[in-house]
């Protein structure tokens, strides 16, 4: 493992950092998107449509508007313009369900809104949404779980851009999977998934003239103002977007979805604050959901092991109007070395809400499917799972012939392997005991994306000695604002209690989206040059300034280490602070600004960017009474140099806690009649609980990734799920004798 | 949420004369009872449940657990699940029932929950509980999408071609087994109703749950003595290790004497549409050796009616393995 030098130093970077806002959140201060009220605020509640397929012929809300408190009903014929945001370069108008609200009379998914009840209170709203009564032309609705690809051209549109349906070849992989003396065929299956964040989306739209502000639950204030502005024809400058906490969001808030159009709308035409919050039902029907996917893989290898072919053919689901790309093959064309391979996809249309990024999109289902077929490959070679992987892990980025800017996948294998144990594992089926179960142990390999998004920053030095450190960007649980201040205080010696940060707010510099764990990685540059910007003016103002001790020096001869300005040559212990200075200049801070572009996704890179790492899992297996529990986990991560290793492990440890649910429990249910998301409940949609939670042991191997920043930090959080739920399987196949290859493994496939 | 009345009765007859004027005390019931309301509101909030009125019983005086002359054990309906399940006697005498609360629900849930509104509990099933669906339950003659549609929770025994719900109680399967009497105080006076009484099968009418009439305020439960030397086990099989109701469940109580099995009290959850006393496994349990092979027969006796669905098929070989254990384990406790 790297060693780094932080031990040694005052710096915060590296350290185990109590977030700065816990306090404000155990004491209820922290305010979510639904905490804000505002005076003389309506409640909108929507209705939703109760077939998947058809047309509204008919909308009676006569009833609804006679009750109590209820201020209007709209509909497609008094709701006013709602202009579509359109695709633009970049991470910037992006949503993913592009049709604006009551757009059509035409019906795609269950759930879709038809119209919205606004009343003085939330009962009185929902009471009248409940009272509107819809006529339609119902026809039948497609939700068939079975998938079989569309005629699709060669190249499709995505949320993302065009993208070829080939999305990866090497070689000859067809005829070289002929002729392997090895071979594996299996198909892979991952159920539609629902996102399930604690908070329920949330918006509050307030109009000032022709000022929008909207409180939104938002993983992204900056492109929410950019797609609100293109909805509503404004200057971007007219809106402003506040998420200030998010309690999560796991993908599902990253993009306005048309609840918030139409609570904009409704507060444009009432005039007056109007809040939405959805309701857990509706967060199964309307802001996304992770797709289902079906994916064949063929693997052919060497009797010793070596892979010679790789076929990826992956099918997902996806809604009638959108385009949401599921890259399942997103980690496959690098993962492991293979001459011969191909990664193609297809796509299957369905009467559903819209797919959507959910944690660690693509890669997480993906890599379930792909690591299986490493682990199936593994015993039908008789070979131990690890030694396989070793045996082929490449040089470099065969996919593009790019060196990897940092890849320690083997020792994350080796240091995982060690820490739980494997080297006594008896791969004979049912063969381990412990008290009486039979235990099972597995273990599958992750990977997840690296790089920057565009983002800008600002930071002031104050009089007082504070420093306020500023980035539209947004902290959804992950720990943003603690990350920001530790930057800050690495530049300026300040302690994390002297600073302040400022975030979720689409009024300050543009930051980046809380998605793709690339949001550290995506600030560090931004802040850092702000930063250097704030001390250089600082350094002018200890030259420069009547009475200072520095009166005589260059800008260049001084520094600023623990909040004082000192003579470098002089060392710091004769520093003044950079507080007593500004007070000396009568200037209450000095401010500096930073950007930095976007690299994730970029063209022509220098680099194959990722962050890899592994998972071994112990499974306990009762088969008298078909009890299967998670009973132990070692994850062992190389994400590039971690800023917050205690909340670094806890975003790892949630991570595998989801992982455990996405292999066991997860899966969201169509029903085959009428079409909708039939468990669409926290009973229904089991997630894991806190008993489901086994002890789980996180290593960060902390190797500086400096193809990626300044500190060589990648960030992390969906890394964690990715090949957690292949190496769940592997423990159970291990344990049963089953190989579950449809996910969620449940208790009817092991009663056999 | 339809509008409703809220009323805090402090006596018992108030209580019954203005829940009398409801038409019915079955699905439709226009005036109801409140408990803890775990079940009531969350229904309310759906538009399942649209009474009237809401009485709150919580300020009538039946929140007792009292020991009775005969030795058994009067529990008030309005008594929480927590405390009836961490009472010394129930842990005790009645560890079964203890074990069944506590494996129902969470902490904060259980803290609310009464007595007598568990005896009340109404399905999970989702189509009952979505009101834009077919339910014959919840509306007579519309039909049972769960049979043609997900039924992966729902029942194998008691169920008809009109109604495949299953009854999501804990407390209820330890309470058959245990051979509760629930009393009864109505328009006409009081009744003592044996708990295998209690609970109909859906049949035709579905929406007709219990065999209470408009203004019967279930006042308490009592439990019969408890069998001496009697072996309690409640063992309830889920998918996740908390928070989730039974697929199956079993509350088995024994009484062994060299060997044999004296007497058996047998009940399954998670697999019925009323809580699941077992006549059949008792039968084969009576008399025989407490063994595995008399076990098996229990069990295979249990579940020889049961009835699969689409979905649901494993829940029989999941009932009788659960059963087997249950019975195993408490045998050699």
């Amino acid at each position: 493992m790297a060693t780094t030098d932080s031990s040694l130093s005052t710096s915060p970077i590296g350290r185990d950092t109590p977030r700065i806002d816990g306090p404000r959140k155990v004491t209820g201060l922290a305010q979510y998107t639904s905490d804000f009220n505002f005076p003389g605020m309506l409640y909108g509640v929507p209705v939703e449509a109760t077939i998947a397929n058809g047309k509204l012929l008919a909308l009676d809300t006569a009833a609804a508007e006679k009750m109590s408190g209820v201020r209007a009903v709209f509909h497609r014929g008094n709701i006013g313009r709602i202009f579509r945001s359109t695709p633009a370069p970049g991470f910037d108008r992006v949503c993913e369900e592009r049709r604006p609200p009551f757009e059509d009379d035409v019906i795609r998914y269950y759930g879709q809104y038809i119209a919205l009840a606004v009343a003085d209170t939330f009962e009185a709203a929902k009471a009248a949404a409940d009272a509107v009564r819809a006529t339609y032309a119902k026809e039948k609705s497609n939700v068939e779980a079975r998938l079989k690809a569309g005629d699709d051209p060669d190249v499709v549109l995505t949320t993302y851009g065009p993208a070829p349906r080939e999305q990866s070849k090497r070689g000859d992989p067809e005829g070289a999977f002929a002729s392997a003396p090895v071979k594996l065929e299996e198909t892979y299956v991952t159920p539609a998934e629902t996102h399930n964040p604690l908070e329920l989306h949330a918006t509050t739209a307030i109009w000032d003239g022709t000022m929008l502000t909207l409180y939104d639950s938002t993983q992204g204030v900056v492109n929410a103002r950019s797609v609100l502005a293109q909805m509503f024809g404004l200057p971007k400058e007219s809106v402003r977007v506040i998420s200030k906490f998010l309690g999560s969001g796991f993908g599902g808030k990253l993009y306005p979805w048309t609840h918030v159009p139409l609570a904009v709308a409704a507060a444009r035409q009432l005039g007056k604050p109007l809040k939405l919050v959805v309701s857990r039902k509706m967060m199964f029907q309307s802001v996304g959901h992770r797709a289902r996917t079906q994916q064949r893989l063929r693997l052919g290898a060497s009797r010793d092991g070596k892979l010679v072919s790789l076929m990826h053919d992956y099918v997902y689901h996806m809604s009638m109007l959108d385009d949401y790309h599921e890259d399942c093959g997103e980690a496959t064309p690098f993962h492991y070395s293979v001459p011969n391979l191909r990664v193609s996809f297809g796509r299957a249309r369905r009467n559903i809400g819209a797919t959507a990024d959910m944690r660690g999109p693509g890669a997480v289902p993906g890599l379930y499917a792909t690591e299986s077929a490493m682990n199936e490959l593994a015993e039908k070679l008789k070979m131990d799972p690890v030694q396989l992987r070793i045996l082929n892990e490449p040089k470099l980025d065969e996919s593009n012939g790019l060196p990897f800017s940092s890849r320690h996948y083997v020792e994350c294998l080796n240091v995982g392997a060690e820490k739980f144990g494997w080297a006594k594992r008896n791969p004979a089926i049912g063969s381990m005991k412990r008290d009486g179960l039979t235990l099972g142990w597995g273990m599958a390999g992750a990977a997840w994306i690296a790089g920057r998004f565009e983002a800008a920053a600002n930071m002031q030095l104050r009089d007082d000695g504070t420093v306020r450190v500023s980035c539209a960007t947004q902290d959804i649980g992950t720990g943003m604002y603690t990350i920001l201040a530790q930057l800050a205080a690495e530049k300026t010696g300040v302690p994390l209690d002297k600073i302040e940060v400022e975030l979720g707010d689409s009024a300050l510099p543009d930051g980046p989206i809380s998605g793709g764990s690339l949001a550290t990685s995506s600030v560090i540059p931004a802040v850092f040059k702000a930063a250097d910007q704030a001390i250089a003016s600082m350094l002018i103002i200890a030259v420069t300034t009547p009475g200072s001790p520095f009166l005589g020096h260059k800008p260049d001869d001084l520094a600023l280490d623990s909040g004082r300005i000192f003579v470098k040559a002089e060392g710091s212990g004769k520093g003044v602070p950079f507080g007593d200075l500004l007070r000396r200049a009568n200037a209450r801070l000095v401010t500096g600004s930073g950007s930095a572009e976007m690299t994730a996704f970029a063209p022509n890179p220098k680099f194959s960017r990722h962050s890899f790492g592994c998972h071994f899992v112990e499974v306990t297996w009762q088969a008298e009474i078909a009890r299967l529990r998670v009973s132990r986990v070692v994850t062992v991560m190389d994400a590039g140099r971690i800023l917050n290793p205690l909340a670094g492990r806890n975003q790892i440890q949630g991570a595998v806690v989801m992982g455990i649910g996405m292999a066991l429990f997860e899966e969201t249910i169509y029903d085959p009649q009428n079409g909708a998301p039939i468990n669409s409940n926290l009973a229904d949609y089991m997630v894991t609980v806190n008993a489901d939670a086994p002890p789980i042991d996180v290593t960060f191997l902390d190797y500086p990734d400096k193809e990626i920043n300044e500190l060589g930090a990648r960030g992390i959080g969906e890394i964690g799920l990715a090949g957690i739920a292949a190496a769940i399987t592997d423990a159970v196949h291990h344990a049963t004798g089953v190989r579950v290859r449809e996910l969620p493994v449940k208790i009817e496939d092991l009663l056999v | 949420m339809h509008m409703f009345e809220f009323i805090r009765p402090t006596d018992p007859a108030a209580a019954i004369a203005a829940a009398a004027q409801s038409k019915t005390a079955q699905q439709g019931a226009d005036v109801r009872f409140m408990g803890g309301g775990t079940t009531l509101i969350d229904l309310m909030k759906l538009n399942v449940e649209t009474p009237d009125r809401v009485l709150d019983i919580n300020r009538l005086p039946l929140d007792k657990i009292e020991v009775t002359p005969d030795g058994g054990l009067k529990i008030g309906a309005t008594v929480r699940n927590s405390d009836l399940a961490n009472h010394p006697k129930v842990q005790k005498d009645y560890l079964v029932l203890s074990q069944a609360i506590l494996n129902g629900a969470s902490a904060q849930i259980r803290n609310m929950a009464t007595v007598g509104g568990n005896l009340l509990q109404r399905t999970r099933c989702v189509y009952f509980r979505d009101t834009a669906m077919s339910c014959n339950k919840r509306e007579p003659g519309t039909g049972c999408p769960a049979i043609t549609g997900h039924n992966r929770t729902l029942a194998i025994l008691g169920a008809s071609d009109h109604c495949i719900a299953t009854n999501p109680s804990d407390m209820c399967v330890a309470m058959a087994a245990l051979e509760a009497t629930i009393y009864v105080q109505g328009p006409k006076g009081s009744r003592a109703i044996p708990f295998a009484d209690f609970h109909l099968l859906p049949g035709r009418t579905p929406h007709q749950e219990t065999v209470l009439e408009p203004g019967d305020l279930i006042t308490h439960v009592t439990l019969p003595p408890p069998a001496v030397g009697s072996k309690h086990l409640y063992l309830k099989l889920r998918d996740r290790a908390s928070y989730e109701f039974a697929l199956a469940s079993a509350a088995v109580v024994l009484t062994i004497a060299g060997g044999r099995i004296t007497r058996a009290r047998v009940a399954l959850g998670g697999v019925g549409t009323r809580p699941w006393r077992s006549p059949e496994a008792e039968a084969a349990l009576a008399g025989k050796p407490a063994n595995v092979a008399t076990f098996r027969l229990a069990a295979e006796a249990a579940l020889r009616n049961a009835r699969p669905q689409s979905e649901n098929g494993f829940k029989i070989e999941l009932a009788k393995r659960c059963l087997i254990y249950a019975l195993r384990t408490a045998a050699t406790s």
